[in-house]
């Protein structure tokens, strides 16, 4: 296999967050953490921006990741943090193969508007179920990775480690992925779809892989938050979490799987100090930060650095 | 000669329009098959029947004694019967080699349904340099597609078409929107592809020339009908085919 740039990028990053954790502040391990996680949810949104599709409800995965990682500690009295991003990983691969038998048929408005309307489904469902904490939701807490016991200070390096592990490894497998020659069918499929089937290969069978995979992304970024935070409710599929990653997926661009990732970081660092120094206008922040994106950036904030880059 | 395509019956109607009506035709394996017929005449049907991208409303298409018919379009490449648009259908936002590069990693990474005449003996970027250079599109490798000149779309078109390695290659105007002297520069290119390929071919073309100078046959297309069918020079001094085709007055 040959290491291009990204990959040895992505290698690096995880050694040096893995080797700072310890001398990291708090703030700064939380922002990370919540950053990470976010990201990993939109570079689901990437590859399926790259198939051309926006999808406006995938708070659908990430509050379904992260109650199915709940479910697993709570319910099942297993609070392995690996098994409970397992959970996450699963159940969304499970109910995103079926969805998206029905989605793999739509594009554009109506695909976005339908996989809304799937993510309020099951906002619908949670507050309706009291044995699942109806819009309270619950608090959930992990103590053992991989069967290992985990007290105080190291439960929460243990999530910031698996948390920076498994972001990377899904930008990996992604990049890896996008590269290959069924990756490269993505923009194919989002400029023309005729031609794809008449070389001879399946639009809606990679449209409906592309769905599942994303939705898994977004199931580990669900799972991943549930154990850093240590509550879930349904907010997480409320529509303003869906829309939070569009805005994020937009803001990133999707040159390249840094680009959620970073942009993550950027709209989180935002939102926090916009928070912290003007709690009243933060929106107004984060959408003057949007505009002036989409008017002189409108391939992200990833095309910066492409720019740099001679073609 | 062994037939390799056979229309029967084929009839399309769009409401009162009648598209097709009654066509006939057995295509010999390796044969050059022109298709003429003025504006609205039901050409492009067939090239859309023929590859699954509309369905007849009766009659039926076999490709080597097998009904494909029913067929999907993706299924019907992966046969081997592949096409070109009259508008070019390309990945516009790529570049001349990242379209080719689309098909042949299609190609690459196809299971066992594809014929086996598919299978790349070379590395996928050889095979996209191989036809770069086939097509003589060496010089536009790493422009973007949509950007291109006309001409030069239309004969990426082709190649594309050509990637899968086709039998039998359906070409919808491979010349329009090209200049005069560069016509025969493309189809000299497309033709000599296509004999190192050993692909049987059939397309529509405008002019006369190049139809009648490419082609061992013509079947000449009037309101869904095939008027005349057979060797060129016959075809093109066909008493209906000059009054209705080549619009003669007489
Ligand atoms: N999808 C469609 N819906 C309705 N009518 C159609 C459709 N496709 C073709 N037609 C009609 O069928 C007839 C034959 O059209 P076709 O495109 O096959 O002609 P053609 O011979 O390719 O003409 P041209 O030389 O202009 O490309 C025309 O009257 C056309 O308007
Ligand atoms: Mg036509």
């Amino acid at each position: 296999m040959k290491l291009d740039r990204t990959t040895i990028a992505i290698g690096v990053i995880t050694v040096g967050l893995l080797a700072a954790s310890p001398l990291l502040p708090k703030w700064a391990m939380s922002l990370l953490n919540v950053s990470l996680c976010y990201g990993t949810v939109v570079l689901g949104m990437m590859l399926l921006m790259r198939t051309g599709l926006v999808s406006f409800g995938h708070g659908l995965y990430y509050c379904l990741g992260a109650y199915a990682a709940g479910t697993v500690d709570q319910m099942l009295k297993l609070p392995d943090m690996a098994l409970m991003v397992a959970a996450g990983a699963a159940a969304t691969g499970i109910v995103a193969a079926i969805l998206g038998l029905l989605l793999a048929r739509y594009r554009d408005i109506f695909f976005a508007m339908l996989s809304l309307a799937f993510s309020m489904i099951l906002y619908g469902l949670l507050v309706k179920s009291s044995a699942l904490g109806s819009t309270d939701g619950f608090n959930i807490s992990a103590k053992t990775l991989f069967g290992v016991a985990l007290v105080d200070d190291a439960r929460r390096y243990a999530g910031f480690g698996i948390t920076v592990v498994l972001t990377t490894l899904s930008a990996f497998a992604l990049n890896l992925y996008l590269r290959s020659h069924r990756g490269r069918l993505a923009e194919a499929i989002r400029d023309n779809e005729l031609r794809v089937e008449y070389m001879g290969a399946s639009v809606r069978a990679t449209i409906h892989l592309h769905y599942v995979i994303s939705a898994v992304l977004a199931g580990i970024g669900g799972a991943l938050m549930a154990i850093n935070i240590g509550h879930i409710d349904p907010e997480m599929t409320y529509w303003p979490q869906s829309g939070e990653f569009v805005f994020i997926a937009i803001l990133s661009g999707t040159g390249n799987v840094f680009a959620p990732l970073g942009g993550a970081l950027v709209f989180e660092t935002i939102r926090s100090f916009a928070y912290e120094y003007s709690p009243n206008t933060w929106q107004m922040v984060l959408g003057i930060t949007m505009l002036v994106v989409m008017i002189f950036l409108p391939g992200g904030l990833w095309s910066l650095l492409q720019r740099r880059k001679p073609a | 000669m062994s037939t390799i395509l056979h229309a029967k019956g084929l009839n399309k109607n769009f409401g009162a329009v009648t598209a097709a009506n009654d066509i006939n035709v057995a295509v010999e394996q390796d044969s050059v098959v022109g298709l003429i017929g003025s504006n609205g005449a039901g050409k492009t049907t067939f090239i859309n029947m023929v590859t699954g991208y509309l369905k007849p409303t009766t009659g039926s298409i076999h490709f080597e004694g097998r009904d494909i018919t029913p067929l999907k379009p993706r299924e019907i490449t992966q046969l081997g019967i592949c096409r070109s648009f009259q508008i070019p259908q390309l990945y516009n936002s790529m570049t001349v080699a990242e379209n080719l590069m689309v098909g042949i990693g299609i190609v690459a990474s196809s299971g066992a349904r594809w014929a086996k005449s598919n299978r790349l003996d070379v590395t996928p970027e050889r095979a996209v340099d191989a036809m770069l250079e086939q097509f003589g599109l060496g010089d536009y490798r790493d422009r973007q597609s949509g950007l291109l000149p006309e001409g030069t779309r239309k004969l990426l078109d082709i190649a594309m078409a050509m990637v899968v390695r086709p039998r039998i290659l359906l070409l919808d105007e491979p010349t329009s929107g090209v200049s005069a002297d560069e016509k025969f520069v493309l189809m000299d290119r497309v033709m000599a592809a296509v004999r190192e390929g050993k692909v049987t071919v059939l397309f529509v073309e405008h002019d006369m020339e190049v139809v009648e100078r490419y082609t061992h046959r013509i079947l000449a297309f009037y309101e869904g009908r095939i008027i005349a069918d057979g060797d060129p020079a016959k075809v093109l001094d066909d008493v209906e085919v000059r009054k209705y085709v080549i619009g003669e007055a007489h």
